[in-house]
């Protein structure tokens, strides 16, 4: 009887060429991380080996069935990217345009904190400590100790373990009790390289009590070279605190990224998330919300806007574990040509989460017949006092407003950018910062325009956005 | 001449609808079309405009001199053929700023004539507001979104303000509305009346036509016109019913 390739020694097992690359670098990875606290060597150790077991995620895996990320494996990246040396302003690079709004740039070139200074994590007059995360175990290893590890803990995959064992740098923030953070950090993540790479950072932000942050966290490619973003960022929001996070993705049609967000909130804390997908050849954004105090409230929010062969996979999981929490998600996209768009959101409520809201929401425009869309909107519920709803809509544009539109003179082009703008603004409408809901609107107009379609640059600082007339952003001109 | 519809046959999804309509409008008329439900008064309107489905298997509709059959409706619009709906359409998203400044500058840009600043434009909004008494601010509203059956009608006549056109097809534009409401939108009419312009105002009653007095009522039955007359063929109507037509 023939057993064929059940009998296989596990010796002879054949692997992928990136887990094949990642098996070979480990040990050289690891010991270029000597000088780490045990804590985190430990957690590397435990992560290869969690990701020995389990390896890269595939089809057969649900949360990966229509994932393109079974690609990745077979690509030769360069696994260990030494530190680039500092040979250009991050000014040189990105000329920031948005009207009257200023950030503080923070940056990572190809994985690594990038800065002129010779230090590296800094004290700002605030007592914000910002800088790279490298530093910060060495300097402030009590908080970083506190937190590291202990946020991402949810969905947890092959990459989220290739994170922990080859990250090699990435950014640090805490924001101490009390501090309210005036100007927005902007944390820009650049690529630019000559090798194909594979790109493991890791970033960790701390709100102490009563703090506030808003926090820009952009993903762009500055060349065309294809990469593989693997990103892991733990947030912790103490009590009573509130973050914004704008995550911002315009990236090559050749790059991967995931982008893997994981939050836990403290009584009375506030988060709000918009994530603005403009391009990228496949994207996975993993949002993991753990609300572990009372009143805590999460408003998670995205747009995605496809075309060609792009992917975008929103992954998105918010677990109420204690009463009188809200959360709720709207996830809009509008899909072109032959692209994908998933969404996978799971609100878990446990039997102690009385008094929960929870609604979640996907909709969801199909511009071609090729175009594709797999929603899976989905809650479980285990207490019987709760507010919960979920809905997804996939659908074309509106024939009726589209003869509307066009009986009042506006050819069929601008009619048509006109409802898919409607569609994706009600998004856009929820960020707060006025002059960046501006630049990103802009944004979303050229990229439907298909303006924004070859992006070497950084969106945010190669857009300038035409000013907007004094009631509102002028549409005449699409 | 404005309108001249010979011989026009409309088909939707294959079913003949329009079975040989002969209609002819000129400059400075109002033209009222009555008749029963389903006899195909408003696929008349959706075929002059050029709405999709609605096949014309024979016939021609000139306007001002021109063969339109084939024309996208934003061409037509252009051209200056406006329809205001009998169901307006709820468009979110959309600001009514937006999309009126959008269509004024399709037009502008159409007849050669410069793009409208922001200043005069909003002037101009203000002004034809007032003709059709609308009070709200529109600048920050959706398209539609949330007007009363009233409000929808008069943002009908407001946009018609707007974009001057030279041919206004009015679909029932009085159902919906109450007595306050139809002598808004009649008095809005009335003030756009002139000899450049004409009117093709389509109606089951003939309440409105006490307001908005036509040139010429005609009334259709089965895809066709089978009377034509003056304004008092209304009354006969209106006493007599459709019955004695057919």
């Amino acid at each position: 009887m023939q057993r064929g390739k059940f009998d296989m020694n596990p010796s002879e097992k054949k692997y992928s060429i990136l887990e094949s690359a990642l098996r070979n670098s480990f040990e050289s990875s690891l010991s270029r991380s000597s000088n780490e606290l045990t804590k985190v060597t430990e957690a590397r150790l435990l992560a290869y080996e969690a990701f020995r077991k389990t390896g890269l995620p595939g089809r057969l895996n649900e949360k990966w069935r229509n994932s393109k990320f079974d690609q990745v494996s077979e690509q030769s990246y360069e696994v260990v990217s030494s530190k680039p040396t500092y040979t250009q302003k991050v000014s040189e690079i990105f000329q920031c345009s948005i009207h009257g709004f200023t950030t503080q740039v923070e940056a990572l070139l190809n994985g690594w904190y990038y800065t002129s200074e010779k230090q590296t994590l800094r004290t700002m007059e605030n007592g914000v400590v910002i800088g790279s995360i490298q530093t910060a175990q060495k300097e402030v290893p009590e908080l970083f100790e506190r937190h590291f590890g202990k946020i991402a803990k949810y969905n947890l995959h092959g990459y989220s373990h290739i994170n922990t064992a080859f990250f090699n740098d990435g950014l640090f923030i805490y924001v101490p009790d009390q501090v309210h953070v005036e100007e927005s950090i902007q944390l820009i993540k650049m690529v630019n390289d000559t090798q194909k790479l594979m790109i493991n950072s890791r970033n960790l932000v701390i709100l102490g009590k009563n703090s506030h942050l808003s926090l820009m966290h952009c993903d762009d490619s500055v060349n065309h070279q294809s990469s593989m973003i693997n990103t892991v960022t733990e947030i912790f929001i103490g009590e009573n605190a509130s973050l914004d996070l704008y995550k911002l993705q315009n990236i090559n049609n050749h790059t991967f990224l995931i982008n893997s967000t994981s939050v836990v909130q403290q009584r009375n804390s506030r988060l709000k998330v918009n994530v603005i997908t403009l391009n990228g050849g496949a994207i996975r954004n993993e949002l993991n919300v753990d609300l572990q105090g009372e009143g805590a409230e999460a408003d998670l929010n995205g747009i995605y806007l496809m075309d060609k062969k792009q992917q975008v996979d929103n992954q998105v999981f918010v677990n109420h574990a204690v009463p009188n929490c809200n959360s709720s998600e709207l996830f809009k996209g509008v899909l072109d040509d032959e692209s994908s768009a998933i969404f996978n959101g799971f609100v878990l409520v446990g039997r102690d989460a009385q008094k929960t809201n929870a609604f979640q929401r996907n909709n969801n425009i199909l511009m071609t017949s090729t175009a594709k869309v797999d929603t899976m909107p989905f809650l479980e519920i285990y207490a019987d006092d709760v507010k919960c709803s979920h809905g997804a809509t996939i659908g074309q544009l509106d024939h009726d407003a589209m003869f509307y539109l066009m009986q009042r003179g506006i050819c069929k082009r601008d009619a048509r950018l006109l409802l898919m703008y409607a569609f994706a603004a009600e998004v856009a409408e929820k960020i707060d910062i006025q002059p960046l809901r501006v630049s990103i609107e802009d944004m979303v107009k050229k990229r439907l325009r298909g303006e924004l379609s070859i992006c070497e640059k950084c969106v945010l600082h190669c857009s300038t956005p035409d000013i907007p007339m004094e009631f509102e952003i002028d549409m005449s001109k699409i | 001449m404005l309108l001249n519809i010979n011989n026009l046959h409309v088909s939707i999804n294959g079913k003949e609808i329009l079975k040989g309509l002969n209609l002819i409008v000129n400059e400075g008329e109002v033209h009222a079309i009555m008749g029963p439900n389903g006899t195909g008064k408003s696929t008349l309107a959706a075929a002059i405009t050029g709405r999709n489905g609605y096949e014309i298997t024979q016939g021609e509709i000139w306007f001002k001199e021109e063969l339109i059959n084939e024309m996208l409706p934003n061409e037509r619009a252009n051209k200056g053929v406006f329809l205001s709906f009998q169901y307006p359409v709820e468009i979110p998203g959309v600001s009514m700023t937006n999309f009126m400044r959008t269509a004024l500058n399709a037009k502008h840009e159409f007849e050669g004539l410069p793009i409208l600043t922001g200043g005069e434009f909003l002037k101009r909004m203000e002004e034809k507001k007032q003709l059709v008494e609308i009070q709200a601010k529109l600048n920050n509203r959706s398209v539609n979104e949330g007007f009363s059956g009233g409000e929808k009608k008069k943002n009908e006549i407001f946009q018609m303000a707007m974009l001057e056109p030279a041919l206004a097809i009015l679909d029932e534009t009085d159902s919906g509305l109450d007595i306050d409401a139809l002598k808004v939108v009649a008095k809005g009419v009335n003030a756009l009346r002139s000899n450049d312009n004409g009117f093709v105002v389509i109606t089951h009653y003939q309440r409105l036509l006490d307001f908005i007095v036509p040139d010429f009522v005609h009334v259709m039955y089965d895809g066709r016109i089978v009377k034509s007359g003056g304004k008092e063929l209304a009354f006969e109507l209106e006493e007599k019913g459709y019955d004695w037509l057919k």
